[in-house]
């Protein structure tokens, strides 16, 4: 039996593994770190919910009631992948400019009036 | 009521998201649920500063609907990046944002925009939070991606909790 859904399901199950594939390609074929970052964003975000918009569909379509657990997994995955891209990034930008690379150079307090606390070297408080 | 639910926002949260992973409905799972809603705020309270109250609910959906079709938006771009890259390479660098923003959740959300939109990677903040390093996937007009940056997503920020 083809329902109207099942199109809806397989497209979106496609276009999510076309993203995945732009992603692979991306972390391949970029030449930089910082670029070759940006690649497995798509995987993390618009393909996760791709695949989980087919499941819900799939499952409540077949299970006749709403499925909504699926949503969990894009929540939960908004909340963890920006620590790992967060951390990666500062490491990332430590160890190239320690290796002396042309980068933009570590931020600073500027204008405002609490100055940061004494001791501490810009690199290790800069996320604070 | 305030001091039976302290945190309110964090309980309602944490009871739906019990109650989805524990299908099906039955009255011992949403006494389970209520048990994890109210007790785990109190245990965890002292690992973080209290979170200010956030205002604005209106504001807080219409930027969760932006950045969802932000992240649609930019997630195809960053793959028809990816696909052309052998052709002509993204112009990717480093875009330093000057920042209003002070609160630390607001940060926090701030950092969890750009690392979920694809094509933004959050780099660094400065010690007192005046300014934020941003790498750009594919950028031309810098003084116009800083002036958007802020207006669509700073300044929610700032009216939801600050």
């Amino acid at each position: 039996m083809i329902s109207v859904w099942e199109p809806l399901v397989a497209l979106s199950l496609v276009a999510s593994g076309v993203v995945v594939l732009a992603a692979g390609l991306g972390l391949y074929r970029l030449p930089d770190f910082f670029q070759r970052m940006h690649a497995p964003a798509l995987a993390s975000t618009l393909a996760a919910w791709l695949v989980t918009l087919g499941s819900i569909v799939y499952l409540s379509w077949r299970s006749n009631e709403l499925y909504l657990h699926g949503w969990l997994i894009i929540i939960v995955l908004s909340i963890t992948a920006p620590i790992s891209s967060a951390v990666l990034a500062r490491a990332a930008l430590f160890r190239r400019r320690q290796a002396g690379d042309p980068l933009p150079p570590p931020l600073l307090a500027q204008e405002d009036p609490q100055p940061p606390p004494p001791n501490d070297s810009p690199t290790e408080a800069a996320d604070r | 009521m305030k001091r039976l639910l302290p945190y309110p926002l964090l309980s309602s949260g944490l009871l739906a998201m019990w109650l989805l992973l524990n299908e099906p409905f039955t009255p011992g799972n949403l006494l389970l649920g209520l048990l994890v809603a109210l007790g785990l705020p109190r245990l965890v309270a002292s690992l973080r500063p209290p979170a200010g109250p956030m205002q604005r609910p209106l504001v807080l959906i219409r930027l969760i609907l932006r950045v969802g079709a932000a992240v649609i938006r930019s997630a195809i771009e960053v793959a028809r990046g990816v696909f052309r890259a052998r052709r002509h390479a993204p112009r990717g660098r480093f875009v330093q944002v000057p920042l209003e923003l002070r609160d630390e959740h607001a940060l926090a959300a701030l950092l969890m925009i750009t690392a979920v939109i694809p094509g933004t990677v959050w780099s660094e903040l400065a010690p007192d939070r005046s300014a934020l390093l941003l790498h750009v996937f594919d950028l031309d007009d810098e003084a116009e991606f800083i002036t958007s940056f802020k207006a669509l997503y700073e300044h929610p920020l700032k009216e939801i909790f600050e």
